[in-house]
């Protein structure tokens, strides 16, 4: 398992070289010169030689290239134009934790959501409940996502009032708080992943419990401790949980709007790996050994169709992506989304190449993750890795 | 559209061409006639596949109903109520409609604000006008009426010309990613099962890399460095879909082809490496590339819109640029009452990008033959 782990982060690391390479040869390529960008037009060209020298873009394309990568490993992506005097990676340190949030939340939702739909749809087949799911499913799944939201926000905020129109927090709330709003948010994902670590962690115990009594009894336990945790945590905050609430009140709409986008393409792939588990020949046996319905359902076929569907995870993680930096922007939720797009649109081009280059390494540790989790879950890959 | 099943190689199967110059000497037949038949024959049989199939049938009436709309701008234009350039242009064109209304004192007293207004906003129209009077005002955004099927939009331009105008250019730029997608993929794919070995390796390496990559990010950047257009547009996405995914399914296709008998047959009777990826494995991998080009192109129409949602793209008129026109002049922050300047535009990028995912779909069932319903 460690050499399989192993293996992967080289690649990985390999892959993402080459990943800055390209985000560093798409700065190179672009027309103009970054040093004429935000520059006086009339300095002499002496002194302009001299300020290329300082920036380090006087040598050759590949020392360039060098200089290029190597600060960006000592984390010196540069200074933003746009908030001057802040370094590139303090921006981005800012905006990290608020994305990771929303995809985090969105992934799961859109997951399970898509996996028990699908397995559903796989076992109705033909009626026309498959065809309206479908359907609706695919037309979610093709929606023009900017439009989408801008629906969600008239229906959900502006038309039934439930939820902010847009924004992180609400400013008035806000004006004599004691607390910054990364300090609660920060909070807001410790005890969260405390919770997550407490209940993860039982539910591996579970599982190698043989006892089915035990393993219920444990995964209760685990339940009961991740919420009670959790739950403690904010009474021992009391100062903090309005502020926190409010963050969380302007995170749910976001997050139940790229779920809604990202959940189809799970859900259609989950129906057609059902379809082929179903025609598997212990089905047949579970049926006619008299098994209901339902354990053949999510016991047999859903838990072998779950192996393709995790794979699947990266092309749904380029997507999710896609889909969350359009969420962000439309919400004025402030990620790495929205960050992208008013750097690019700014001309901000160290931040703009900066969120890029984040964005890619934040695909490719999700990535590892599903590597990872997909050796623990199929047994053959272990299998193969031992021999 | 021709599908061959996999497992149904009979001796008359295009698949190799050197049996067909066979059984032309045989049948004195000429070749393409034979040609023409057999593609005729699989061609009928994959249809009466792709009718079962109801899904994909509303697929391809959406797709239908969409080129009738992108025919209608020419015509229309020409021919049709939608001759006055200055009115129906979609770009450049100019109209208001004049509505009449009558003055009142103060707002409270509007009972209905579509014939009336009160007296103090009305003076930004009509200068001095006191309660009693009417005054005219030209509407802009102006809402459906006869000379404007689906109004005008927050700058006086007619909305049917303009969903009709960007049909046709989200059909042009889906037709370019999907040529340049399913030309790269195949090109890309069939090399890299051919030749195997470190071709092979780095291509694939290449084509993760380029799989894990989030699109929309990397067109935002792009976009925003550089003037694109429509064209090029579709060329970035074909080459960077075309890539990825793409490339590597028909890389297992070409694969699947590489090691048939026939291959071996055409390598002993002296054929070139050349000649057997182009006469040989590519016309066998390019059933399956049909369908990525659907997916491409549900793809295309959707990246087009947001970018162009945006304002990062280099394009007159389009159903990105239509809302992103209503968007930034605050119409759509106000519910639904401009429904006309938010409905058309987000539900023609919706419905057209799924009318070919949902062809796409329908041609996945008849080719993969597991996913079959019999």
């Amino acid at each position: 398992m460690l050499k399989f782990i192993g293996k992967r982060l080289i690649q990985m690391t390999f892959l993402f070289f080459l990943f800055l390479s390209l985000v560093f040869f798409l700065l190179q390529a672009q027309p103009g010169d970054i040093t004429a960008q935000f520059l006086d037009p009339t300095i002499p060209a002496e002194n302009r030689a001299i300020i290329a020298e300082r920036l380090g873009l006087d040598g050759s394309v590949w020392t360039q290239w060098w200089n290029y990568v190597t600060n960006f490993i000592t984390g010196n992506l540069g200074v933003s134009f746009q908030q001057y005097p802040r370094s590139v990676i303090d921006v981005i340190a800012e905006r990290i934790p608020r994305t990771l949030f929303l995809f985090t939340f969105a992934t799961l939702f859109a997951y399970v959501l898509g996996f028990s739909l699908g397995k559903r749809l796989a076992w109705r087949r033909g009626g026309f409940s498959e065809h309206s799911v479908t359907i609706s499913g695919v037309l979610l799944y093709t929606v023009f996502y900017p439009w989408f939201a801008i629906i969600m926000i008239l229906i959900f905020s502006s038309g039934l009032g439930w939820f902010p129109i847009n924004g992180f927090l609400t400013p008035e709330l806000w004006r004599n708080a004691p607390f910054t709003g990364n300090e609660v948010f920060n909070q807001l994902l410790l005890s969260l992943g405390i919770a997550a670590v407490i209940f993860s962690g039982t539910m591996w115990f579970a599982r190698r419990q043989d006892e089915r009594s035990t393993a219920r009894l444990v995964r209760w336990v685990g339940y009961g401790s991740a919420l009670g945790l959790f739950v403690l945590f904010w009474l021992t905050k009391a100062e903090m949980r309005p502020f926190a609430l409010n963050i969380v009140h302007h995170a749910i709409l976001p997050i139940v709007t790229l779920s809604l986008i990202a959940f189809a393409g799970t859900m259609l792939l989950t129906r057609g790996a059902m379809l082929e588990t179903l025609k598997e020949d212990y089905i047949l046996t579970a049926q006619a050994k008299g098994v209901p319905e339902k354990d053949i359902r999510d016991k047999h076929a859903a838990r072998n169709a779950l192996l393709p569907v995790v794979t699947s995870f990266v092309l749904g993680l380029a997507f999710i992506i896609g889909g969350g930096v359009v969420t962000e922007t439309v919400f004025s939720w402030p990620g790495m989304g929205s960050l992208l797009l008013t750097a690019t649109v700014a001309e901000d081009v160290p931040v703009a190449t900066g969120a890029l280059a984040f964005i890619g390494i934040l695909a490719l540790l999700a990535h590892l993750l599903v590597d990872i989790l997909y050796a623990v879950l199929d047994p053959r890959i272990r299998i193969q890795d031992a021999s | 559209m021709v599908i061959k099943e996999p497992d149904s190689v009979d001796v008359l199967s295009p698949e190799d061409p050197d049996a067909l110059v066979h059984a032309e000497e045989e049948l004195g037949e000429s070749l393409w006639k034979v040609r023409l038949r057999l593609a005729w024959k699989a061609f009928k049989k994959n249809w009466a596949l792709f009718m079962e199939n109801k899904i994909g049938l509303l697929g391809l009436v959406i797709i239908v109903l969409f080129g009738l709309l992108a025919l209608a701008y020419p015509v229309l234009r020409a021919v049709g109520p939608w001759q006055d350039d200055g009115i129906y242009d979609p770009v450049i064109g100019y109209d208001a409609p004049v509505q009449e209304f009558q003055i009142v004192a103060t707002e409270a007293e509007v009972t209905d604000p579509t014939t009336q207004k009160d007296a103090n906003t009305a003076q930004l129209w009509c200068f001095g006008a006191v309660p009693g009077d009417v005054c005219e005002i030209p509407l802009q955004p102006a809402p459906p009426s006869q000379g404007h099927i689906l109004g005008t939009d927050p700058l006086g331009r007619d909305v049917a010309t303009q969903l009709s105008f960007s049909t046709r250019s989200a059909f042009m730029l889906g037709l370019i990613a999907a040529v340049v997608t399913v030309g790269v993929a195949t090109v890309v794919g069939s090399i890299s099962a051919f030749y195997g070995g470190w071709v092979d390796n780095s291509l694939m390496r290449l084509a993760d890399l380029v799989l894990l990559l989030p699109l929309i990010p990397i067109l935002i950047v792009l976009s925003g460095l550089w003037a694109i257009n429509l064209p090029l547009l579709g060329v970035l996405i074909g080459i960077l879909s075309g890539f990825g995914g793409t490339a590597i399914v028909l890389k297992s296709q070409a694969l699947s082809i590489k090691v048939k008998p026939f291959i071996d047959a055409a390598r002993v009777s002296g054929g070139s490496n050349t000649h057997l990826i182009l006469k040989h494995i590519i016309p066998n991998v390019l059933p399956l590339s049909f369908l990525f080009m659907m997916f491409t192109v549900t793809e295309a129409v959707s990246l087009e819109a947001t970018l162009s949602f945006f304002g990062l793209l280099n394009v007159d008129m389009s159903w990105g640029i239509m809302l992103n026109t209503a968007q930034s002049q605050g119409y759509l922050r106000t519910g639904f009452e401009f429904w006309w300047l938010l409905i058309p535009a987000g539900l023609a990028v919706t419905l057209l990008a799924a009318g070919f995912f949902f062809v796409g779909r329908a041609m996945d069932e008849v080719i993969n033959p597991r996913l079959r319903a019999r």
